[in-house]
């Protein structure tokens, strides 16, 4: 663990990722802020539509544009806002010290080029200029993450491996420039469970001997709890809570995040009945004028309706977006 | 149990792998091998595993959607692999299937309406004015409303669109109903608004389930059996309490612990099994388990264990390992009690769903 006063290596500020469509302006990410230490593991949860994959996507400025654009925020990389690098700038910068790991590991894969080869590849596009020995770095990533024979396997397509070991190469790969940031979006959600726990383990393991940060994208409160520092809450494109992980599973304050735990199902207990959010997330070009979870909240009041909660501070490394936070006060 | 709904008896579909010139079968992935269970009206069955256990092709043999190469599926007394192709069409009736992807089992060009129509008047259901109240009360069983009938399946969410194949597969009135992964796809407050719907429904029809996913907190939250598969085999099945409580195959531990939990620092210093499942194509000796097994003896690589009865509390018990006496004596998981402030406010949050709920 670092001190917690370093500064921050990845620091997004008030970010705003707006599509532009027919329909009007989709606010997909609407003011996100958050910051990431070294050596630790941020979870960004929410359900669908959230804006979770698209915040990851602006962090690493791969939003399609047109139709995206960024409407306003900073995305500071130790220090220096990589929305202002030119593209060049850029490319250098992802696969190289900051690296990213997708769902699909079958669609983020080039199948007509061997596992190596695509290793290699990016090897030498961060300056390994000697073939022998970005091949023998590449083998040596796929030992770390532990497939099975590398030395042979580092010549095998993509279709030749299973579903899990896709994954593996997918992290060898991102992992090969020792990047300083990794991003994963849902890493793990395409794979069994006896996978999930390998591949989960070896991030885990493979932070604390690299020292490098990582964002987690996730929708699985589970993954969140095993493997993350911090936690950011997000739903209809904003930050509804932040808070570290053990604060957020003793004692979580937004009601959404409320519904979301008691909405899955315990394996250490059985329930009578699922609590469930009544509703679904507003559409995104909706502008509304307060709290954009109001129409799913039981506890909302005119005012919560009315007039868009800022997201509190409510103790180190906490904040909360609801006017009726804490709710069993409220409720007494 | 009484008489049950469904008895599958040594269920078994290899498929021939064909390869040279002469498409000589030269090999099978042995999908499903020697399945049987049973399950009662208004209960439920689970089938858990991981991708390519079987769990599939089982749900699709049941209805003979897959045909298997032996085995009995008897449904009400009557075996339904042994019906004639005109019998069979009238015996779907008795059986339906909801599966995990809402977005390819609905036909586009199809609006709800017709959607729903198609079983009541291929069925025999009913016809005319009294089809069409039908399609109407179909659609406020599951939650929907009048207005949706004219629409088609791209206007609507996925849970929605769940719930209209939940309502397609009510049509008929079924005695069974296959859920394959039904929730799989979904968020999870929708995921906990269809498994809700399906205990709802269950309660007011009776019908028997047989749910086959690969979440065992869903599982242990609407099974009442369980059934654990592992390339093509049942290796455990048991009461789902029991299961959970105190699982008796070592496949079945390792998949409880392998599940991640809302726990922080649950994951630490958990064991873990290594590697991928073998191929079905060549499945290991012995035990099919042994090559990731943390117990694995010389014994498990010679000889198959059969799936053998257990002392169970309440009900009947199977598993099949060598050393399944000493994997249920191993401690379990223990419940963990929900931190009190986070209790609190839960508890505020669903009275106050409840109070509004009863407010209309």
């Amino acid at each position: 663990m670092t001190d917690p006063t370093d500064a921050p290596l990845l620091e997004v500020r008030d970010l705003q990722v707006h599509f532009d469509t027919e329909g009007g302006t989709f606010r997909a990410v609407d003011g996100v802020s958050f910051s990431v230490r070294r050596g630790a593991t941020l979870g960004i949860v929410g359900e669908s539509g959230c804006g979770k994959s698209v915040t990851s996507l602006g962090v690493m400025r791969l939003i399609p544009r047109p139709p995206g654009r960024y409407a306003g925020g900073e995305v500071l990389f130790e220090g220096k806002d990589i929305l202002k690098l030119s593209e060049n700038e850029m490319r250098k910068l992802r696969g190289g010290r900051m690296g990213m790991i997708f769902q699909e590991p079958m669609t983020s894969l080039n199948p007509v080029y061997t596992i190596g080869d695509q290793i290699i590849e990016s090897l030498r596009a961060h300056g390994w200029k000697d073939k022998a020995k970005a091949r023998a770095r590449a083998i040596e990533m796929l030992d770390l993450v532990r497939l099975p024979s590398p030395e042979t396997r580092v010549d095998d397509f993509p279709h030749q491996l299973s579903g899990g070991q896709r994954q593996r190469v997918m992290i060898a790969l991102a992992l090969a420039n020792d990047p300083e940031l990794l991003i994963a979006d849902e890493p793990t959600t395409a794979l069994d469970v006896t996978i999930q726990a390998q591949i989960l383990e070896l991030m885990r393991d493979l932070r604390e001997r690299t020292g490098s940060a990582i964002v987690l994208i996730t929708h699985d409160l589970g993954v969140v709890a095993e493997t993350c520092d911090d936690v950011v809450v997000m739903y209809a494109g904003k930050v509804v809570e932040k808070a570290p992980v053990a604060d957020l599973f003793a004692s979580a304050q937004h009601p959404y995040t409320l519904g979301l735990m008691a909405a899955v199902p315990r394996l250490d207990a059985r329930t009578d009945r699922l609590e469930t959010i009544p509703g679904s997330v507003p559409p995104p070009y909706l502008q509304l004028p307060g709290c954009r979870f109001a129409g799913r909240c039981p506890l909302a009041t005119d005012h919560c309706r009315s007039a868009p909660p800022p997201l509190k501070e409510i103790g180190p490394g906490r904040a909360v977006a609801c006017w009726r936070a804490p709710i069993e006060e409220a409720a007494a | 149990m009484s008489t049950p709904v469904l008895e599958v008896r040594n269920l078994t579909k290899h498929f021939p792998v064909k390869s040279g010139i002469f498409k000589r079968s030269t090999a099978a992935v042995q999908a499903v091998t020697d399945v049987s269970f049973a399950v009662g009206a208004g209960e439920t069955l689970a089938i858990v595993g991981e991708s390519g256990c079987g769990k599939s092709t089982t749900g699709r043999a049941l209805l003979r959607l897959l045909e298997p190469d032996s085995g009995e599926v008897v449904l009400d007394g009557e075996d339904v692999i042994a019906l004639s192709p005109s019998r069979l069409q009238g015996a779907r009736r008795h059986m339906q299937m909801v599966f995990q992807d809402p977005f390819g089992s609905l036909n586009p060009r199809m609006t709800v309406r017709e959607t729903l129509m198609e079983p009541i008047l291929l069925h025999r259901v009913a016809s005319g004015p009294a089809a069409d109240k039908m399609v109407s009360e179909l659609l406020k069983t599951v939650g929907l409303n009048d207005y949706h009938a004219e629409r088609y399946p791209h206007e609507f969410s996925g849970g929605q669109r769940q719930r209209i194949c939940i309502a397609r597969a009510l049509a008929t009135r079924p005695r069974l109903i296959v859920c394959d992964e039904p929730v799989s796809a979904l968020d999870v407050s929708v995921q906990a608004q269809i498994v809700n719907l399906l205990q709802d429904l269950q309660k007011q029809f009776g019908m028997a389930y047989v749910f086959i996913s690969h979440d065992l907190a869903v599982v242990r939250h609407i099974a009442k059996r369980v059934a654990v598969m592992y390339l093509g085999r049942i290796v455990e099945e048991a009461p789902a309490e029991e299961i959970f409580a105190t699982p008796r195959h070592p496949y079945t531990r390792a998949l409880i612990e392998a599940a991640p939990k809302p726990v922080p620092g649950a994951a630490e210093g958990r064991e873990m099994v290594m590697g991928d499942a073998p191929s079905a194509l060549r499945p290991p000796s012995g035990c099919a388990f042994h090559p990731r097994c943390p117990l694995a003896q010389d014994i498990c690589k010679r000889e198959r264990p059969e799936l053998r009865a257990m002392p169970s509390a309440s009900g009947t018990a199977a598993a099949a390992c060598h050393f399944a006496e000493t994997v249920a004596a191993m401690p379990a998981e223990s419940t963990r009690p929900t931190p009190e402030i986070l209790a609190r406010r839960l508890a505020v949050l669903a009275e106050a769903r409840a109070a509004q709920a009863a407010a209309g």
